[in-house]
């Protein structure tokens, strides 16, 4: 028995039916864009150009309302070190004369909410393609998580499932988890943010571009089968603001098979090791329609697809659905006519299903076939390039005044020792500072023996090509001060993250971001995000740091109430020599501890404040270029037995953690205004413990960065002289706790 | 010229690069074996590494038992070669029946990545001859399924024969019965660990240098055989 395929919308019809309502709005594109669409092929495009339309000039894909902003990111100064930057699909930084690293962030904060475990798990191989499409062996995975209030019933959800989907995906692959960060706030009540970046490394000469060059060359898609999950995932879901309807979306979430990637990887590796690839694009959203639009759009050629030829899960899927499907751990190589049977046999060796389905070709246009029948005929810059830019209105919320002026420095402080005792515990348990072991021993750390510091240090510090150099990463967030001042917020997570670098001992060489924030269609929000970009860019002009690429994620909102604006920034370091790194905890009794950078009165938008009163308000922290560089110099070149970034719980948490890295207690003494010294949560400072503390006194007045000896390592307490002292069983109790009391 | 270790990939192995380095630092020197061949490339002994061989799918090790390469392994281990499963590897030789028992969920039902402290309970085995009966070594654990588990005649035998060959202490990470991280067979040359040495061959990049012994025992076990 023969079943007559099912009838397809080609080229003719659209030209023989011009008048066809079609379901743009469905698709979430805006009556103007249609219109656009039909000008630009003088026609009605056919179902499948419809859909491919829809998803390129989607927010996700498009970038439509921050390519106007992020502009000033690739307007800084791009350095010696950067070998390709924005726009590809990961920045690539040299580290040496023949290495070079890359890495991205990326969020996948909607798909994170409706199904947790595969949404979590599918950013991370997201991202992994990323950096394996840039020519790089992936060597180490990072996520950074957001969720709402601890009581939230979708917190206790969402945590569990996003936790063991980064997890089951980075572990089954092989990739070392070296850090990141956990957060709660109820802002994120319903819209977790699920950022996860990841780091390759490759000889510098084999660094991949995504260009369909050269005019016969054929067009293999390999990896796992095409099937219906993901249908639409960049247009329904990174492009839209959830509504009541969570579950009903699910279909749009992607299904991830680590055990594929993993062999994916090892194939696509040598295919490079061979110089078999002319071109290669991973398959992340958008699917096939952007991998074959990008990659013709780049090539400046043509290409011609067969779409039939696809492999597919469902025989019955429809061409619109083949061609906008987010299936998974697939890869496009472009390939010359005489690999392509090395290439399928490597492949099939591998157990990878590889198959032609195109040619690159000399006609300007990207054409598809579905069975014979022309679907796609259009100049494939119209998808990839051409999409629509807005320039939205821009608008600073005008309840941002009495936020500021509701200042936390003017809340009720303890009174008495016992009290100032009581909070500290109470800071340090929190779920924001606690120790977050619950989560990162789910995470393989050891695996590819080139971890040399991972969580909870810092920075993770990672080997390279045997050692001894190395390069530290950092990924850091603060949506609180975003909220009060998303200028000085995006700063302070650059600050932060080069500062996590930089206690190591590596020099900051590059940033990513992930920019989350609510819709773009809200002025209020779209200032938020302006103010953000402009923050990162200016900061990363001071620091003389490129931007080497990042993400932005819009529409975190429910109803007409958005997220803190919450920028994610990454922080890549060089380290010159790893056996030399500064670890966080202390490590020798008798060992000199001081505290280097300033101090100030800032409370606002601290742990401290709402730990102990629930109080968000007032100015973030204030950020010094100048004193985060004497900083930045003076770790690296002072005797150091350790150094520990001083963040969010100020030096009560600072202490508290390196304390309990090592078991070692600690006496200081903070003179007057103990309060302050123990929350304030001021930017530009590091504890450090040494044996030799006039050098480092004599490093940081070189410098002119401000150094203050607090005390000496020792005893099992942490001791603070005439106040308080807390043994380290006691301690470790109130630290450690919080998380598996929560989550089990 | 240095003793050969065979060290086998099966596709979703993850830890075979690492164990292969650890088998160069011990001064051994290291083979690719690849799970399709039929064929140990003439090496005196094998390791079957970490990872998720074949995406353990079905049941952990439950494919890689059938593949090409581990008809040879189980012939060798039969001759007498030494063969050591690691994590993934473990779980293969329990599948293989190489080993009795098998490992299953871990109690917290989490994938549980450690510093964990073992005792050395049997120094008899080809891998563990340099090491120190009853010393304390740290190494790493990082698994979701290795709670070991078999019927309690087994474990008694195992006991009172000196089969295992380390065990969890300072904290069982898993549920394992009698808090064991590792057994060998009767002839004491297949050794299954659930910790994993290669991570600790090296304090820069792993849990301490404590594993080293074993890739140093087995290169002198068979260098003696010979």
């Amino acid at each position: 028995m023969t079943v007559a395929p099912p009838t397809v919308d080609t080229v003719a019809n659209a030209v023989d039916d011009p008048d066809l309502e079609q379901p743009y709005a469905e698709l979430g594109l805006a009556p103007d864009e249609y219109a656009r669409i039909r000008e630009a092929l003088g026609r009605r495009p056919t179902e499948c150009e419809l859909s491919m339309y829809s998803i390129m000039w989607s927010e996700h894909c498009s970038y439509k309302s921050s390519r106007v902003h992020l502009r000033q990111f690739g307007d800084l100064p791009k350095g010696d070190r950067m070998l390709a930057g924005i726009g590809e699909n990961a920045g690539v930084v040299a580290v040496s004369d023949t290495l070079a690293v890359t890495f991205k962030a990326e969020s996948h904060n909607h798909p994170s909410y409706v199904e947790p475990y595969q949404g979590a798990a599918t950013g991370v191989g997201g991202i992994v393609r990323d950096i394996l499409a840039m020519g790089a062996r992936p060597v180490a995975v990072m996520d950074s998580l957001r969720f709402g209030d601890v009581d939230h019933p979708d917190t206790r959800r969402l945590v569990p499932g996003v936790v063991a989907g980064v997890g089951g995906y980075g572990n089954c692959l092989g990739l070392p988890n070296v850090g990141g960060e956990i957060a709660f706030d109820p802002s994120y009540n319903g819209n977790p943010l699920v950022n996860a970046l990841c780091l390759g490394v490759l000889p510098r000469e084999r660094l991949q571009t995504a260009k369909a060059s050269g005019v016969g060359n054929q067009v293999i898609l390999y990896g796992a089968r095409t099937g219906r999950d993901g249908i639409g995932g960049v247009s329904v879901l990174a492009s839209a603001t959830f509504s009541d309807g969570g579950p009903a979306k699910r279909p749009a979430v992607q299904v991830g098979d680590p055990f594929q990637e993993k062999i994916v990887t090892e194939a696509t590796l040598e295919m490079y090791d061979r110089g078999l690839v002319v071109g290669i694009q991973d398959l992340g959203g958008a699917g096939f329609t952007c991998a074959i639009s990008e990659t013709a759009a780049a090539g400046g050629l043509g290409m011609h697809v067969t779409l039939d030829a696809v492999p597919l899960r469902e025989a019955s899927m429809e061409p619109w659905e083949v061609l906008s499907s987010e299936s998974q751990e697939r890869m496009l190589a472009i390939v010359a006519p005489e690999s392509v049977e090395e290439v399928l046999a490597l492949c099939h060796r591998w157990g990878v299903i590889a198959t032609v389905v195109g040619e690159v070709t000399g006609s300007g246009r990207l054409e598809v076939d579905w069975h014979g029948e022309r679907v796609v005929d259009v100049v494939p810059a119209t998808l990839a390039e051409d999409g629509p830019v807005y320039d939205r209105p821009l608008a600073r919320p005008a309840s941002l005044d009495a936020l500021q002026a509701d200042r936390a420095e003017d809340l009720p402080r303890p009174t008495s020792s016992a009290a100032l005792r009581a909070e500290l515990l109470r800071v340090v348990a929190s779920p924001n500072v606690c120790d977050p072991s619950w989560v990162t021993d789910q995470y393989d750390r050891y695996v590819l023996r080139d971890t040399v510091l991972a969580q909870p240090e810092d920075a993770g510090l990672l080997r390279i090509d045997g050692g001894p150099l190395g390069v530290a990463l950092a990924l850091d967030g603060n949506g609180r001060y975003a909220a009060l001042d998303p200028y000085v917020g995006a700063q302070l997570a650059l600050a932060e993250a080069a500062r996590n670098v930089a206690v190591t001992g590596a020099e900051p060489v590059a940033v990513t971001d992930c920019l989350n924030v609510g819709s773009p269609e809200d002025p209020g929000v779209m200032w938020q995000f302006a103010e953000i970009v402009r923050g990162i860019a200016d900061g990363c002009r001071a620091l003389e740091v490129p931007v080497t690429g990042g993400n932005v994620s819009f529409y975190n909102q429910t109803g007409d109430v958005p997220i803190n604006p919450t920028p994610v920034v990454g922080v890549l370091g060089i380290h010159s020599d790893v056996t030399a790194r500064t670890p966080m905890g202390f490590a020798r009794a008798g060992d000199a501890v001081l505290l280097l950078g300033t101090t100030r009165e800032e409370l606002s938008g601290s742990e401290w404040a709402w730990v102990a009163h629930r109080h968000l308000g007032g100015l973030p922290p204030a950020v010094d270029w100048a004193a985060e560089r004497a900083l930045h110099a003076v770790l690296a070149q002072a005797p150091l037995a350790s150094a520990h970034d001083l963040s969010t719980g100020g030096l009560a948490s600072a202490l508290t953690e390196a304390c309990l890295r090592n078991g070692l207690g600690a006496t200081v003494t903070l003179d007057d205004g103990t309060f302050v010294a123990l929350f304030s949560e001021s930017a530009g400072r590091a504890l450090v413990s040494t044996p030799s503390p006039e050098a480092v006194e004599d490093a940081c007045a070189a410098a002119g960065l401000a150094c203050l000896r607090i005390g000496e390592v020792g005893g099992t307490a942490l001791v603070v002289a005439g106040a308080f002292e807390i043994g380290l069983t006691e301690l470790a109790a109130a630290h450690t706790g919080t998380l598996p009391a929560l989550f089990g | 010229m240095p003793s050969a270790v065979g060290v086998v990939t099966f596709p979703g192995s993850l830890d075979d690069r690492d164990v292969m380095q650890a088998v160069s630092l011990a001064g051994g020197t290291a083979v690719p074996l690849w799970h399709g061949d039929s064929d140990l490339r003439g090496v005196d002994a094998i390791v079957l590494p970490g990872g998720f061989s074949y995406g353990d799918y079905l049941r952990c090790g439950a494919i890689a038992r059938f593949a090409p390469v581990m008809v040879e392994v189980v012939a060798a281990a039969g001759r007498g070669m030494p063969v050591l499963g690691i994590c993934n590897g473990f779980q293969v030789l329990c599948e293989s029946h190489l080993l009795p028992g098998a490992l299953l969920r871990n109690a917290g039902l989490h994938y549980v990545c450690r510093d964990q402290a073992l005792r050395v309970e049997s120094t008899a085995t080809a891998w563990t001859t340099g090491l120190e009966p009853g010393a304390r070594i740290v190494a790493p654990v990082k698994h979701g399924e290795g709670r070991y588990t078999a019927d309690t005649e087994t474990l008694d035998r195992l006991e009172g024969e000196g089969r295992v060959v380390v065990r969890y202490v300072e904290g069982n990470p898993n549920g394992s019965l009698r808090d064991i991280a590792g057994i060998t067979n009767e002839a004491g040359n297949v050794v299954g660990l659930m910790p994993h040495p290669e991570h600790a061959c090296d304090p820069l990049v792993g849990a301490s240098a404590d594993g080293l012994a074993l890739f140093a025992s087995v290169l002198t076990a068979v260098v003696g055989a010979a």
